[in-house]
């Protein structure tokens, strides 16, 4: 099962429009997308606009492999549950977010071999079907750094 | 033993929240209410005290005064030592307002700004009694490096 997510903001049609022209290629894969505020309705994949975040977390936690947008709380949710994660970023001259924080995103999380990058639609299919034949990541831990945690702890009881 | 402190950790849903519940470590034995601007984190904080406000940016002036109103009811009926915040507007919004019942303040800027602080964070910097980054690059005088959620 795959389980695709934008987020709670903003649409993301082309991320949803590439994903389900690669479910019709691939008809046997089970994918459920939560799809935003957006237009397109998809024909090859089940899809709602909107999941709460309980329901959200529980669909991550039983799905094989997880597309989303290139934002930071599905990237650490999904690096919290070990699972293996193809995001495409959202790019700001598209309308798709206010500036194109999402990139530097991906670059870094991408360069520290933790999540694979689609930079395009086209990118998307191949990233996918190499996606899918990948094992499970490492978990990381569901707490911050303890230098960071340290840091607010002092502050806290300054 | 540290005396327990009165928190109030604020954050919008999405990536702020998520990078707010990894700071969790750092409130526990203390007294923790947050507030976010989704009604579904409720189930995520067990007893507790959980509030929502209005989800806010610098776009949209008439939801920015409403979550306002509502973070100045929510601090004054917290009364918290200290209000902890990872953005974004509504949270920027709590900091100035803690003012208001004398909380300490801690900002700590998303991870997801790389390349420089977010508006809410460069704001915040000029205002918080602690400011943090979450890159080495990004640190100035005022803004700190103190590790990562990750």
């Amino acid at each position: 099962m795959i389980f695709v997510t934008v987020g709670t903001q903003l649409a993301f049609d082309r991320l949803i429009v590439a994903v389900d022209q690669w479910a019709a290629r691939n008809p046997g894969t089970g994918v459920f997308a939560q799809v935003g505020p957006g237009d397109y309705r998809p024909a090859h994949i089940h899809s709602t606009p909107f999941i709460s975040p309980v329901e959200c977390r529980e669909r991550m936690r039983s799905a094989d492999v997880i597309v989303a947008h290139a934002g930071m709380g599905t990237i650490l949710s999904a690096l919290e549950l070990g699972k293996p994660l193809l995001v495409m970023p959202r790019r700001a001259a598209l309308g798709e977010h206010r500036n194109d924080h999402q990139l530097a995103t991906a670059a870094r999380f991408a360069a520290a071999g933790r999540i694979a990058v689609a930079t395009d639609t086209d990118e998307l299919g191949p990233r996918l079907d190499e996606l899918d034949a990948r094992d499970a990541g490492e978990r990381i831990s569901r707490y911050a750094s303890p230098e960071l945690l340290g840091a607010l702890t002092s502050f806290i009881n300054g | 033993m540290q005396t327990p402190r009165r928190i109030l950790a604020v954050a919008s849903t999405g990536g702020h929240w998520t990078q707010l519940q990894r700071l969790r470590p750092a409130f526990a034995g203390h007294d923790i209410a947050y507030v976010t601007t989704e009604p579904g984190h409720r189930d995520e904080v067990g007893a507790a005290r959980f509030y929502t406000v209005p989800d806010a940016n610098r776009w949209n002036k008439v939801k920015l005064v409403h979550s306002a109103a509502k973070l100045t009811w929510i601090l004054a009926r917290e009364r918290p030592d200290v209000v902890i915040s990872t953005g974004a507007a509504p949270g920027y919004l709590a900091l100035r307002l803690a003012r208001l019942v004398g909380a300490r303040t801690a900002w700590v800027d998303s991870i997801a700004n790389v390349d420089e602080l977010s508006m809410s964070g460069a704001l915040a910097s000029t205002k918080a009694d602690l400011c943090l980054t979450q890159w080495p690059h990004l640190a100035t005088g005022r803004v700190h490096y103190e590790g990562t959620v990750l």
